[in-house]
């Protein structure tokens, strides 16, 4: 869904629809019409975010450094460091497998395949959180067997490092998928008959076209990672200092009215969303000027 | 291309390549496909599949006096009607706001179409803190709003707000591509033969943006009804009155109920899968539809 082809430098992509009669709206109804939506945009949209920073800086800047030094913050921001740090690389390696097996070959099943691959997508987090929960919980079905050994899942960090993983799962398949089906396979099919091996076949052919949608894949799964809240809700058990991650931290902050350290911790959950969103124009603009190019030199 | 640099062996002997070539030229298909099937099962399958199987542990008069509990009954119609009229918002202002992406240039232009997937990438505790300190009594718009009489933190209108703001950017994100695709010549036809803008409109453009439409109108309730972090701040959850689904899961799971629980994570689970397939559907009639808006404008 990387639509938008935005392409700074390009001439204004909305000059060719203004400059043309025929799909000119006039004056008042054109005024209307980007009004009423950038007026939504602002309420729904940017006051939420401008709150975060206000709150966060209520109190002055001496409060909102401390909330972000404090112990608690910083073992939550290590955890969800470490959780993302797990969970982005193991869903990288998946999706690019996944992706090469679905746009590279044909077999039954596919179609399924790739509806089961954005299932974590429509399951509630809550539920994905419960899955492990009846698993490893102390009354799942590896429960007795954990407690036996010690070793605990639930309500300790393998449990957020899985709940995190289930539900990032999907996005740098979801956007490889797409981009690796338009390159087709006549590169790929080129160099494996003149001799390369898979991995040359991957490493110098697939990446250098896909390269960017990899990236944009990880920088999404990585902002989830950051800031999933209800699945990692509920297997974390809320112990301070041990298994809170920093959305869970924002939220013991807030349910104890320590509104301007909730918010201090929230903005920087914010700013990490702004990088990402930032990061994810830069590379779209990368992808159509590459793609531009390729098109030039295929011309 | 940039294929070009690609360092090859020496090419195959033709009686190798004929070996090789005949269906899949590519290697690494059972390798590919072991791992993507297997790391799916592992991650999203089996664990799902618990929840089906501890359900069936507990009998059907069970499952279903928990599933109709009234509070349980009360949630459902909480979360899924608000979740339709957020979508429903949705639809109306983010296609306003898809318009004026596509065809207006204006100052900003570019910061508003970064800023559209700010739901996707800003945590949804941070989301919700922050719109319940902006709805609240002393917020910026919520001093405003309750001396009018209309009360929007702790009310299911809470709800409404915040599935709002997480379902915009899926209608935004699905119909500007397809509002980028669409041929101009079919709305010159429509002019040159005497339609009306808002004829062309309503009988040339909005057919072919129906489709898109409703895969963002599905893909932003989908992602409404099973919604929880940013929900839960706003809610005020009020037994009865503002408390939804997926809350009703955590509240089972506090009271170690796991098989009530699961029981109501099996009525979210059966209806996102039938979601799924609907989106599925949706997804490829656009695509078909897309494809026809695209090119000669034939219907």
């Amino acid at each position: 869904m990387s639509g938008a082809s935005l392409v700074p430098g390009a001439p204004s992509h909305a000059r060719r629809f203004e400059t043309n009669p025929a799909t000119r709206e006039s004056t008042w109804v054109r005024r209307a019409i980007l009004t009423l939506g950038l007026v939504f945009f602002a309420l729904f949209l940017l006051l939420p975010l401008a709150t975060v920073f206000t709150e966060a800086l209520r109190k002055g800047l001496g409060v909102y450094f401390a909330a972000l030094t404090e112990a608690d913050a910083v073992s939550a921001l290590l955890l969800t460091l470490l959780a993302a740090a797990i969970a982005v690389p193991l869903n990288l390696v998946f999706g690019v497998w996944a992706a090469w097996l679905v746009t590279k070959f044909d077999f039954t099943g596919k179609s399924l395949l790739v509806t089961l691959i954005d299932l974590p997508f429509s399951v509630s987090p809550v539920v994905a959180g419960l899955i492990y929960v009846l698993i490893f919980g102390a009354q799942g079905w590896f429960g007795p067997w954990l407690q036996a050994h010690d070793v605990k899942v639930i309500f300790a960090v393998p449990g957020i490092v899985l709940a995190t993983v289930f539900v990032t799962f999907p996005f740098v398949a979801r956007e490889l998928i797409p981009l690796m089906e338009a390159q087709g396979r006549e590169e790929e099919e080129a160099a494996t008959v003149l001799g390369a091996s898979g991995w040359q076949t991957f490493r110098h052919v697939t990446l250098p076209n896909v390269k960017w949608g990899l990236l944009y894949g990880v920088i999404l799964c990585n902002a989830r990672a950051f800031g999933e809240f209800g699945a990692v809700s509920v297997v974390s058990g809320h112990i301070r200092g041990l298994t809170n991650t920093l959305p869970l931290h924002v939220e013991i902050l807030y349910n104890e009215y320590q509104f301007a350290a909730a918010f201090a911790v929230a903005s920087l959950l914010a700013l990490l969303a702004l990088v990402t969103l930032g990061l994810k124009t830069f590379v779209e603009w990368r992808q159509a000027v590459g793609q531009q190019a390729s098109q030039q030199a295929g011309q | 291309m940039t294929a070009a640099s690609v360092s090859l062996r020496p090419p195959a002997t033709a009686p190798e390549v004929a070996r090789r070539a005949p269906r899949r030229v590519l290697p690494g298909f059972g390798l590919s496909l072991g791992y993507t099937v297997a790391y799916l099962s592992l991650i999203v399958l089996i664990p799902l599949s618990a929840v089906f199987a501890k359900t069936s542990t507990m009998g059907w008069e069970r499952f279903w006096s928990v599933v109709t509990a009234p509070r349980v009954v009360a949630s459902y119609q909480l979360s899924f009607g608000m979740a339709l009229l957020a979508a429903a918002i949705n639809a109306v202002f983010g296609l306003l706001l898809a318009w004026s992406l596509v065809r207006y240039s204006f100052p900003g232009k570019k910061l508003v179409d970064a800023l559209i997937d700010l739901p996707f990438a800003l945590p949804t505790a941070v989301a919700g803190i922050a719109l319940t300190a902006l709805y609240s009594g002393k917020g910026w718009l919520g001093s405003v709003l309750e001396p009018l009489g209309i009360k929007v933190a702790f009310q299911p209108l809470g709800v409404l707000v915040a599935l709002t703001f997480i379902g915009l950017p899926f209608i935004v994100r699905t119909v500007q591509p397809v509002l980028e695709d669409i041929d101009t010549e079919l709305e010159e036809a429509a002019a040159s033969l005497g339609a009306a803008r808002w004829q062309t409109f309503r009988l040339v453009v909005f057919p072919v943006l129906t489709p898109a439409l409703l895969t963002g109108f599905a893909l932003a309730f989908a992602r409404a009804v099973g919604e929880y972090g940013s929900v839960i701040f706003i809610a005020g959850n009020i037994p009865m009155v503002s408390e939804i689904t997926p809350l009703m899961i955590i509240t089972q799971l506090e009271q170690y109920d796991y098989a009530g629980a699961t029981a109501i994570a099996v009525v979210m689970l059966v209806f996102s899968f039938a979601l799924l397939l609907a989106i599925n559907a949706l997804q490829a009639w656009s695509a078909r539809s897309r494809g026809v808006g695209a090119g000669r404008g034939k219907r």
